[in-house]
């Protein structure tokens, strides 16, 4: 995940630009009710990435979908906050840079929203980090793919789709 | 069935427990020795030093948890009870760490593999590193007491079918191998040692030392950090500790203070050396925190025709040294081979890859079966370890950057994991790399392998085995502690525990960390003669 001092690595101009966006992308004052980190423009971001990074094991039929996306969100928000105070605060500045449209352009390529950005799109910019030249770009691509799965592979619905049986019964 | 749980038991027999995260005022305490950290070396530590009447208060900073509570559910076992969520990583975010962080330490979640330090590594520890009672023949009784008190001993379960696969493999390949020896009483062979056993099967710290020491009176402080060891001249004067929350990110406005004649830091090999920094305590060489071993592990993915259900079933059964043995100590880098169990967390975050592509994989977890291959490190220049810094905010992190000396056994160990889950009769086989392809046979993964760029975030690496940092020896400009654990400059301070490790062992350490322990506590309890404080058995 990035960090100032790495993002200066990456040029300096990002690393300028990015002390400018957490003065201007500031989470709303009203954080979600229902989560502990993310505000409600990072999970929707959060809620953008999820169907691309677990595309092959949600549910089809809608309801359950959309279920599934939610709870993967929420258990999300729930791991990052079991994080360290330095690496949330890693992972905020992750979403700042893909709120924010400049940043979010220059390090992503998207020039939409993430909402508003297809999953072939999302899944482009995915595939871009995985194989950057960049530590600072693999790092941010393993932290989305990672904290998604073990958000969505933590939660029984998920387990019939990959044939998991659950923890045996005791007595 | 109905399980006893030994800690709530424990807990209406009136033991001394305090929350420190729940505090309401600042709390003094008084004793013998402080112990810092509840794990192998901690653990041990405070059930000799109470057997020997003295009065001891063990600081843990993690939560006192028991079977009870164990419900063998990834997502609310590894928040609870491993240090960030089981999310810990090195400072460049390339080596993912599992460490415990709960009361019993690595010991409560750990997969019970028990070896004894092989005697190659000790004999180097003598010539290379000078030290000189720490042998094979020194550490043979403590290995018999240890393993008496923790019933480590051949498992008499045939391995489960992951297990299987590498003895299989090995068989097939002439490869030799061996099979895992275990701290197990009445194991059921349910396979979730890692999110701490339900049954109290395995003899772990949690459910063996701890309760012995706190029947002897010894005071137990949960979810207490220790910020700092206050010095008064060439002497310790007490610990102060902060109550942290579950996320162990927030502390506590109270202050747990700890006054004792001897501290005794077995905080892990992170956390021991980050409160010794913290402390700004005497270290004119420089050299607490640095050499620190991780034992970079890597994995290969196979799929299976027979169904594998890698998750049931003692998680590490078979073992291979083969290449350990078969090289130099300070030659190539040298491996372990030994199987992982396989969870949907741990498999979900370990396959490369997102989307259909990872789908395709996890749709077959009944059928993966997976091998990893452990890495020798602090033996040659090429591996010299890492080092544990604090950031700014106090927070150790360990900084360890691989290299190409270990990229190069990384290799080799891919394609020894490959050949091995083939002649086992792997379908697939991937070595768990962002770049890798899935082959479909030996000859096809050899090519693949060979041609892999081993770089940072690319090659999926974790650790599960911190060592060093705080390395026992005999001259004071080479190591910071003693044999006997004693600080060279600090008169009533000891470390108990993997970070006085002079090298990475090329096993799992449990076992080492124990019988170090044993030896040295027991030499301290002689040091520091009857306790002022310590109680009968209750």
């Amino acid at each position: 995940m990035p960090t100032r001092r790495q993002l200066l690595k990456v040029g300096i101009a990002g690393g300028l630009v990015l002390a400018g966006v957490r003065w201007l992308d500031r989470p709303q004052a009203v954080a979600a009710s229902n989560y502990r980190f993310l505000d409600e423009r990072s999970a929707s971001a959060a809620a953008a990435l999820v169907p691309v990074v677990l595309e092959g094991t949600l549910p089809g039929e809608a309801v359950a979908r959309k279920r599934a996306i939610d709870e993967t969100v929420e258990a999300f928000d729930r791991a990052v906050a079991g994080l360290s105070p330095a690496v949330q605060k890693e992972v905020e500045e992750l979403f700042s840079i893909l709120r924010f449209p400049p940043m979010r352009l220059m390090f992503t390529g998207l020039w939409s929203p993430l909402e508003e950005s297809s999953a072939k799109e999302i899944g482009d910019f995915l595939a871009r980090w995985r194989h950057s030249r960049f530590e600072i770009q693999r790092a941010g691509y393993q932290a989305i793919t990672q904290l998604i799965q073990a958000a969505w592979y933590g939660n029984a619905a998920s387990w019939t789709a990959i044939g998991y049986p659950g923890a045996p019964r005791l007595g | 069935m109905s399980v006893i749980d030994p800690i709530r038991e424990g807990l209406a027999r009136g033991w001394k427990v305090v929350d420190a995260a729940a505090l309401s005022r600042d709390l003094d305490l008084e004793c013998d020795v402080a112990v810092i950290g509840s794990g192998a070396g901690g653990g041990i530590t405070a059930e000799i030093l109470a057997q020997a009447g003295l009065a001891v208060v063990v600081v843990e900073e993690g939560p006192l948890v028991g079977s009870a509570e164990f419900n063998m559910r990834e997502r609310e076992a590894y928040p609870r009870l491993y240090q960030e969520s089981a999310g810990r990583q090195t400072q460049d975010k390339g080596i993912t760490i599992l460490q415990g962080r709960c009361v019993g330490g690595g010991t409560t979640v750990n997969w019970t593999s028990s070896f004894r330090t092989p005697p190659r590594v000790l004999a180097h520890w003598g010539d290379a590193h000078g030290l000189k009672t720490v042998s094979t023949a020194a550490l043979a009784p403590w290995f018999e007491r240890i393993e008496q008190r923790l019933s480590i001993g051949p498992w008499q379960v045939p391995p489960n079918a992951n297990n299987d696969a590498l003895k299989r493999g090995c068989e097939k390949l002439g490869i030799p191998f061996g099979y895992i020896r275990r701290n197990v009483k009445g194991c059921a062979n349910l396979g979730y040692c890692g999110m701490g056993c339900p049954l109290n099967a395995k003899q772990s710290m949690l459910v063996t030392s701890l309760p012995a020491a706190l029947d002897r009176g010894a005071t137990l402080v949960q979810r207490a950090r220790v910020t700092q060891l206050a010095a008064r001249g060439d002497r310790l004067a007490h610990c102060e500790a902060r109550g942290i929350e579950r996320n162990g990110a927030v502390l506590s406005p109270h202050t747990v203070r700890v006054r004792a004649r001897h501290f005794v830091v077995s905080a892990g090999a992170i956390g021991s050396p980050a409160i010794l920094l913290a402390s700004a305590l005497p270290d004119p060489q420089g050299l607490v925190g640095k050499r620190t071993f991780l034992h970079p592990t890597v994995v290969s993915g196979a799929v299976m025709p027979q169904k594998v259900d890698a998750y049931y079933g003692a998680p590490q059964t078979v073992y291979s040294d083969h290449f350990l043995d078969s090289a130099a100590l300070d030659g190539p880098a040298g491996f372990k081979l030994e199987v992982p169990p396989v969870h949907p967390i741990l498999g979900g975050i370990t396959l490369p890859g997102f989307g259909a592509e990872h789908a395709r994989w996890m749709t077959q977890l009944p059928h993966l079966q997976v091998v990893i291959a452990l890495m020798r490190d602090g033996f040659h220049a090429g591996a010299p370890g890492g080092q544990v810094v604090l950031r700014s905010d106090g927070w150790p992190v360990l900084d360890y950057g691989m290299t190409d000396y270990l990229w190069e056994g990384v290799r080799r160990a891919y394609l020894a994991m490959a050949e091995i889950q083939f002649a086992a009769g792997a379908s697939t086989v991937l070595p768990l790399h962002e770049s890798s392809s899935a082959a479909t046979s030996w000859r096809a993964a050899r090519a693949a392998i060979e041609s892999l760029p081993l770089r940072s975030l690319a090659a999926r690496v974790v650790s599960a085995h911190v060592m060093g940092g705080c390395a026992m020896g005999a001259d004071p400009t080479t190591s910071v502690v003693t044999e006997a654990g004693r600080h060279h400059h600090v008169a009533n301070l000891s470390v108990h525990d993997a970070s006085v490790f002079p090298t990475s062992l090329g096993a799992n350490p449990q076992l080492t960390i124990y019988a170090l322990s044993a030896r040295m506590a027991t030499g301290l309890a002689a040091s520091l003669g009857k306790g002022a404080g310590g109680q009968a058995p209750a």
